[in-house]
């Protein structure tokens, strides 16, 4: 079974965001950089697939030239190689153009599953996934928490609003990832030092065949107008009351009159 | 990778380093940021989340702990391919026990069982020493100890009661004597022992735990690191058979001695990664907690002590790649087969056995002073058992104390460093005397500086140094011979080379930054290098005026100390401002900000 994992490096959720002077995108100069945690959960079930079910793992993602870290992590972790589209002119796209992109590159390598993280924790689009499969033309099963292989087939849990629903499909196909589909295991120094050795190829627009026009911010259908922080969390305030009922009274008082919510 | 000047030991005293000649922690490769990154996390995810776990012994929990490094190869970082590590570079190792820093107790159990404990077989073993128990050590399957220190043998560690007698059938060294305070005691399987055969040649064995004869004691009631164990060793006619003697018979002080080395400066790499963890507790309270309405954090006497232990952990964190980088260098000048000689390895650690001790000193040092302005930004909740400062507080005291005192080691580096002068190893005296005849002619005076980046912090490093090739000269010259019983002379002599090595780490690497990414973009590492070298050069000048005033008289005295004075005088560099700058850094990336 051939896996191919897409993968996109993201800040470290612990990084401090601070947005740039075109107010449209964040400064990168101080961030550290990591895998997208939902790409970690989907690294680590391509491998566990390839533990039980033989084949390969190839990592793709689509970025800077420093993306190629997060596909030397994941390749630590233990997948076997990594493919990197990386053009200036992909620069500025939506998630849309991000897809079509991908998609394209996949034409050239072979693939039975594509693993995807349910969304990236930068963009937090929950599309990329679903467009590459669009695209391609496969079948998609989404948010999955539990996967088992049998006759050919892929059987998902997927959950829903107050539960799951089990989803099957043959090859090829996608699906994309929820927290509690597994524990990613840890690169290992040793897995560290061999990832080093193995193929990473960074390709660009033309070697994959996709017109630039179609892609980046020239292909993109939506567009940041601009960025701001939520408003700070205030403090919290306790309603002052001897009774229940005098403390519900007084609640009532602010909501109506003070804030205006009733 | 650009070439690096190799420098001798103790050289940075009497040669001036470029920023090119020092290797800084922001040269890493890819392969060292993951190495990084893999490690901080196992310590982020298995270990903090746990910590009042370590407030008592679990050895389950720390084996389990040791195993789950071995699986992630960072218990093999310093063990030859061969036998089941990685052999990696040094950055790496101080990558990996940096990390293992932030970890409560485990990091010195950790410490232990690769450091002290695993060095002596990686660089003394035999190779069916180094085939027997490197993979066990590597994968975390066995603990390892280190068994030096005795009721009577401490800082006075080679007056070893511990004896080993050979059996008449050749086959068996019969081991006698008490070991006390041994770390990972209760849970070692081998035990590296010194004793001394018949009584004089002092000399390592490798115990392991089943041979006949061995016991522990209880463990102790520790001030801190409470979930390490510690407890004596004791050897009853224990029969170690002969293949288990580590190096050659008397040759143990190399063994013990050049190991103490390494784990010097790794205990300060050690404290990098704990004095983090105390700059991410201390501005996390200090940008919550409010008082007179305001949050601490606003307040400039909080923010005076986040910047100085980022300032600190700076210096700290400089010295301490800047020497990994180094001994990296000289390993890598020997050849395939030199590598497996012990005695070109023992000569390699040997070289920076003074660096070693610097990096020992002031790593444990920064850790106390972090730790204890840590208590203090908590208040009363700082004293309190059950926030992370109360334990951070007596976790860290225990640095200053093993791996050789801190005194012990003030001692060693004037001592080390007269010693290679007197053999010629070290140019000192001739670096005396030209600094005497610039002095003569005023040269020192003539102040030639550009207005380039740090140009007068670079003057002060300089002057620093003719400071104190100045005092030390005349204390040498003085005190002569007795100058080794003249202990407080040796000490102002330690703090001055201390601070000069980390001064000058400092400015290096900031230098080095600042011409790779621009002034505008290093403001906050030339802050630093400012903020550190005006603070500390009056001390320098404070100590040899201190020497100056011991050892001369007279005229002779009045004429040196104004000398001093003349070298010293330069104009303060506003503060205020800049730690104001470097705090607001600290609260702003909520962490230690470089
Ligand atoms: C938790 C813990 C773990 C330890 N782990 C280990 C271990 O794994 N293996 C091991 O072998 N040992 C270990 N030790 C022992 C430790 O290394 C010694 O305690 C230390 O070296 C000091 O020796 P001492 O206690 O005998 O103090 P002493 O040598 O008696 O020193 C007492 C004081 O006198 C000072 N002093 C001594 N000699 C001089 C001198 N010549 N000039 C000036 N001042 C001097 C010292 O600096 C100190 O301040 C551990 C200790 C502790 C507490």
């Amino acid at each position: 079974m051939d896996v191919v994992v897409l993968v996109k490096q993201v800040p470290d959720t612990e990084s401090l965001i601070q947005i740039a002077e075109d107010s449209v995108s964040i400064k990168t100069g101080d961030l550290k950089w990591i895998i997208n945690p939902y790409d970690e959960f989907a690294v680590e079930e391509a491998l566990q697939i390839r533990e039980t079910q033989g084949g390969t793992v190839t990592i793709l993602s689509m970025g800077p030239e420093k993306a190629t870290e997060a596909i030397r992590t994941a390749l630590a972790m233990g997948a076997d190689s990594g493919v990197l589209i990386n053009d200036p002119m992909t620069a500025g796209g939506d998630a849309l153009t991000t897809a079509k992109v991908l998609a394209a590159a996949l034409k050239e390598i072979p693939y039975d599953l594509i693993i995807a993280g349910q969304r990236a924790v930068d963009g937090d689009n929950y599309q990329v996934g679903s467009a590459v499969a669009e695209y391609l033309g496969i079948p998609q099963i989404s948010l999955v928490i539990k996967e088992e292989i049998f006759n050919g087939k892929i059987r998902c849990h997927r959950v829903f609003e107050g539960g799951t629903v089990v989803v099957e499909t043959p090859f090829p196909a996608l699906f994309t990832t929820q927290r509690g589909l597994n524990e990613p295991r840890y690169a290992s120094l040793p897995g560290i030092m061999k990832a080093k050795k193995k193929p990473l190829d960074i390709k660009t627009l033309a070697d994959i065949g996709i017109d630039p026009a179609i892609v980046g911010k020239a292909g993109s259908k939506t567009k940041i107008k601009t960025l701001n922080f939520p408003s700070e969390r205030q403090a919290v305030r306790m309603i002052d009351g001897e009774s229940g009922a005098e403390k519900a009274a007084n609640l009532v008082k602010i909501l109506h009159g003070e804030i205006k919510a009733i | 990778m650009s070439k690096r000047k190799i420098f001798v030991g103790g050289e940075f005293l009497i040669t001036d380093s470029e920023p090119g000649d020092m290797f800084i922690v922001e040269e890493m490769t890819t392969e060292h940021k993951m190495i990084y990154s893999a490690a901080t996390d196992f310590v982020k995810k298995e270990i903090l989340p746990n910590d009042e776990q370590f407030e008592k012994i679990n050895e389950d929990y720390a084996r389990s702990l040791l195993e789950m490094a071995g699986n992630l190869g960072l218990n093999g970082t310093d063990i030859p391919e061969a036998y089941g590590g990685e052999d990696m570079d040094k950055t790496s190792t101080c990558l990996v026990t940096e990390a293992l820093g932030g970890a409560p107790s485990f990091s010195v159990s950790f410490g232990a069982h690769t450091g002290i404990g695993t060095l002596p077989i990686v660089y003394f073993g035999s190779d069916e020493q180094k085939r027997k128990y490197l993979p066990k050590l590597a994968t975390g399957e066995w603990f390892a100890s280190y068994c030096l220190t005795e009721t009577d043998a401490g800082s006075d560690a080679l007056n070893t009661r511990t004896t080993a007698s050979l059996t008449e059938d050749g086959k068996f060294y019969i081991l006698n004597g008490e070991k006390i305070y041994i770390t990972n005691g209760a849970w070692a399987d081998i035990y590296i022992v010194y004793a001394k055969v018949d009584g004089k040649s002092f000399t390592g064995f490798i115990v392991e735990r089943a041979f006949p004869g061995l016991s522990l004691g209880k463990e102790e009631d520790k001030m801190g690191i409470k979930g390490s164990s510690t407890t004596s060793v004791i050897l009853k006619d224990c029969r170690v058979p002969k293949e288990n003697v580590l190096f050659e018979i008397g040759q143990g002080h190399k063994v013990a001695f050049n190991v103490l080395n390494i784990g010097r400066y790794k205990l300060a790499a050690s404290t990098v990664g704990a004095c983090k963890i105390a700059i991410t507790e201390a501005v996390k309270y200090a940008n919550s907690r409010e008082q007179f309405g305001r949050k601490i954090s606003s307040f400039g006497m909080i923010k005076n002590k986040l910047a100085d232990m980022s300032i600190r952990t700076f210096m700290a964190e400089s010295l301490v790649y800047r020497l990994a980088g180094a001994i990296d260098d000289r390993f890598n000048t020997l050849d395939e087969t030199a590598k497996q000689q012990v005695t070109e390895n023992a000569k390699t650690i040997e070289e920076y056995a003074l660096e070693c001790s610097i990096a020992k000193i002031y790593g444990s040092e920064c850790a106390d002073f972090c730790m204890d302005e840590l208590v203090q930004i908590f208040g009363g909740s700082g004293y309190i058992a059950g926030y992370p400062p109360e334990r951070m507080y007596r976790d860290t005291r225990i640095n200053r104390i093993f791996e050789g005192t801190n005194e012990i080691n003030r001692l060693l580096i004037p001592a080390t460093i007269l010693k290679r002068a007197m053999k010629g190893r070290l140019d000192l005296l001739n670096a005396v005397q030209v600094v005497g005849e610039e002095i003569r002619n005023y040269l020192s005076d003539t102040v030639i500086m550009g207005d380039a980046p740090l140009a007068v912090q670079e003057r002060l490093v300089k002057i620093s140094k003719k400071i104190f090739l100045l005092a030390a000269g005349k204390a040498a010259n003085r005190l002569g011979a007795n100058l080794e019983e003249e202990q407080e002379v040796m000490g102002f002599m330690a703090d001055m080379i201390i601070e000069i090595y980390v001064m000058e780490s400092g400015l290096l690497r900031a230098m080095k930054i600042i011409s790779k990414k621009g002034e505008s973009n290093a403001q906050y590492h030339d802050a630093t290098a400012k903020i550190y070298i005006n603070d500390t050069f009056p001390k320098i000048v404070h100590w040899a005026r201190q020497i100056l005033s011991y050892v001369e008289a007279g005229d002779d005295q009045a004429a040196q100390i104004a000398t001093v004075n003349r070298l010293a005088d330069y104009p303060p560099t506003e503060t205020i401002a800049l730690r104001r700058l470097v705090a607001e850094k600290v609260i702003k990336a909520r962490k230690y900000p470089f």
